[in-house]
């Protein structure tokens, strides 16, 4: 079931340090929102705080408001667990658990919160997750093997299958590709047009190329200056940003002029 | 889109000639063995010539004289940095000859000399009512007491120290954590038997005076393996990646879970072999054992809570004290048991790491 995400007025601090500030935005369910923006000004700070993330940074935390359809996720009687429960994450670059197998990988948010599954449950999970994120048949054969033994791009789509096995509503993914190469990047963005009709997904990318290809919506951060907090410049339909955005600083940055 | 216009530049540089090294043959490579076996020859030869045949100093002849002409004969036929490259390779092969020459020497002696007594007869009997000259007795007291007493400080140890390790990498913060660290680098500097001092004082202020016992000696272990045990276990969970947590907090698996079900098991081999290494440690102390769990018990006694218990190196330092031929034979013999009991620890600890390992393929 895809959410809504509805931010207002978020702020982000790294102790007293505002790294984000004041940003708004809504997030469509069933679609593809892509994060844009320079190496710094806050996107990944920005999506961590979606589901909670970025509490794992000490001294990082939030002022405002972050509404998963109509549920405050910091709102006090919330638990940070259950948020993430809710909005999965796939990361920079893949971390299958170097313990498990490649089946044990994809249950790992059940076998983890010491869930007990019925094997035939677990199969169908794992069945189900794999052919989620295109990679059952490259794996069926070998699903006992190390999830390590997988190549770059394997991986990732298997940090995806788990990211989708515990079936979250939203799918954040911190440059899911920057670690791959150009064949397995294809894999993932097909992956991520497949699964946009089931989830909300958030994608941060140096990718521009990436978020016109895959993205409905862009939202553009950039600093406002050297020491300042980052900020969401524009936000808008991809293809409305990529050909007519409204803002300068939002045309300089897709034409690759800066300043 | 860009202004400036691509012209072919105006002087060709000419390309700078191969340096003549390039081309350089090198040695063959059979000829630093040769050599050295020639050195060694020749070495050996004029030393007898002499009458100054000494092991030592052929060794030191034989590295210094492979050393010069090695240099001298790659400076000539090779380069300089060929030369250099060989005289410093030479120099390593030498340092690390000289590292293994106490190693192999006292592995040597004790084999020799403890494999005279070391036989069933000896692993099976104690002491009691052996005098100190007789040609009979063995060290089954001493290694029972060894083994329960270790054992004992293990399950004290390594629950406290693991704890420990977790509460300073996983959650630990500010003054708490920077206290812990100090108090443990402290104790990881406390001699073995200032902690047998204080176990005696702490029985006596339990017990009273003279109560000697196994379970003291356990816990004047325990006070030396706690900190090794802690430092070790803290760099392991260090090398566990961020990325695995994030990835389990990212599944919505809290974290106490996380530490458990993810980190533990990453850093499993790791944590074995640091609870090893902390084991074989305090497996060889002597002093704290003498002051607490006594030094004349000859009897078995396989119970940690009453009376006097011998250990492996207590039976070594209270036979080696009597000072007869047998008395050295049984030390030697006890301390090759030491031995042999260390290194089944580090091969059961190599198995657990290769069986628990995270593995790849």
């Amino acid at each position: 079931m895809a959410k809504r995400i509805d931010v207002s007025g978020l702020h982000v601090y790294y102790g007293d340090f505002l790294a984000v500030e004041d940003v708004s935005m809504t997030i469509e369910p069933r679609s593809v929102t892509a994060f844009i923006g320079s190496s710094g000004c806050g996107k990944s700070t920005f999506l961590r705080t979606l589901n909670r993330m970025h509490e794992v940074t000490p001294g990082a935390r939030v002022e405002g408001k972050v509404l998963l359809d109509d549920q405050d996720i910091y709102a006090p009687d919330v638990d940070p667990v259950e948020v993430r429960r809710e909005v999965g994450m796939v990361f920079q670059r893949p971390n299958p658990f170097p313990t498990m197998s490649i089946y044990d990988n994809v249950i790992a948010g059940y076998k983890l919160n010491n869930r007990r599954l019925r094997k035939s449950e677990a199969d169908e999970i794992v069945e189900r997750s794999l052919r989620g994120a295109n990679l059952w048949e490259e794996v069926k054969d070998r699903l006992d093997r190390p999830g390590a033994s997988l190549s770059g791009g394997q991986q990732q789509r298997l940090c995806i299958a788990r990211a989708i096995a515990v079936e979250p509503s939203v799918l954040l993914m911190d440059e899911p590709c920057s670690a791959l190469d150009p064949i397995s990047t294809l894999a993932i963005e097909d992956l991520i047009s497949q699964l946009k009709e089931n989830y909300t997904i958030v994608i941060v990318t140096h990718n521009m190329q990436q978020a016109a290809r895959v993205s409905d919506v862009t939202a553009f951060f950039n600093l406002a200056g050297t020491g300042k907090p980052g900020k969401l410049i524009e936000i808008g339909e991809t293809n409305k940003i990529f050909t007519k955005p409204e803002k300068k600083e939002t045309e300089n940055y897709i034409t690759g002029r800066f300043g | 889109m860009s202004a400036t216009k691509l012209s072919a530049p105006e002087k060709t540089v000419p390309p700078r000639p191969l340096a003549p090294s390039l081309g350089a043959k090198p040695l063959p490579a059979l000829f630093p063995p040769t050599l050295l076996a020639g050195v060694a020859l020749v070495a050996a030869g004029l030393l007898y010539a002499l009458g100054w045949w000494n092991p030592a100093v052929w060794a030191i002849v034989t590295a210094v004289g492979y050393m010069v002409l090695i240099t001298a004969a790659s400076a000539l036929i090779e380069n300089r940095r060929k030369a250099k490259d060989r005289l410093v390779t030479a120099i390593v092969y030498t340092c690390f000859g000289i590292a293994m020459v106490p190693l192999v020497s006292l592995l040597w002696t004790v084999l020799s000399k403890g494999l005279v007594r070391l036989d069933g007869y000896f692993l099976t009997v104690s002491m009691n009512g052996v005098t100190p000259s007789m040609d009979a007795g063995g060290a089954y007291h001493a290694i029972l007491g060894t083994l329960l007493m270790t054992l004992m400080a293990a399950l004290i140890s390594v629950p406290i120290g693991l704890m420990t390790a977790i509460y300073l990498v996983e959650y630990g913060q500010g003054r708490l954590k920077r206290a812990i660290t100090f108090f443990v680098d402290v104790m990881t500097g406390i001699p073995s038997i200032v902690a047998g001092l204080f176990v005696v004082a702490l029985w006596i202020l339990l017990f009273g005076p003279g109560k000697t016992n196994g379970a003291a000696g356990a816990i004047s272990l325990s006070v030396l393996m706690i900190p090794v045990v802690v430092r070790s276990c803290e760099e392991m969970l260090r090398l566990v990646p961020n990325e695995l947590r994030e990835a389990s907090y990212a599944l919505g698996v809290p974290k106490w879970l996380t530490v458990v079900k993810v980190v533990l098991p990453t850093a499993i081999a790791g944590l074995t072999t640091g609870v090893m290494l902390a084991l074989a440690r305090v497996i060889g102390e002597t002093a704290p054992l003498i002051l607490t769990a006594g030094s004349s018990a000859v009897a078995i006694n396989a119970n940690l809570f009453e009376g006097q218990m011998m250990s492996l190196p207590v039976f070594i330092y209270s036979q080696v004290r009597m000072g007869g031929v047998i008395n050295y034979e049984r030390a030697w013999a006890g301390a090759l048991t030491l031995i042999i009991i260390v290194m089944l620890l580090f091969l059961a600890a190599r198995l657990v790491s290769h069986f628990f390992a995270p593995k790849t393929r």
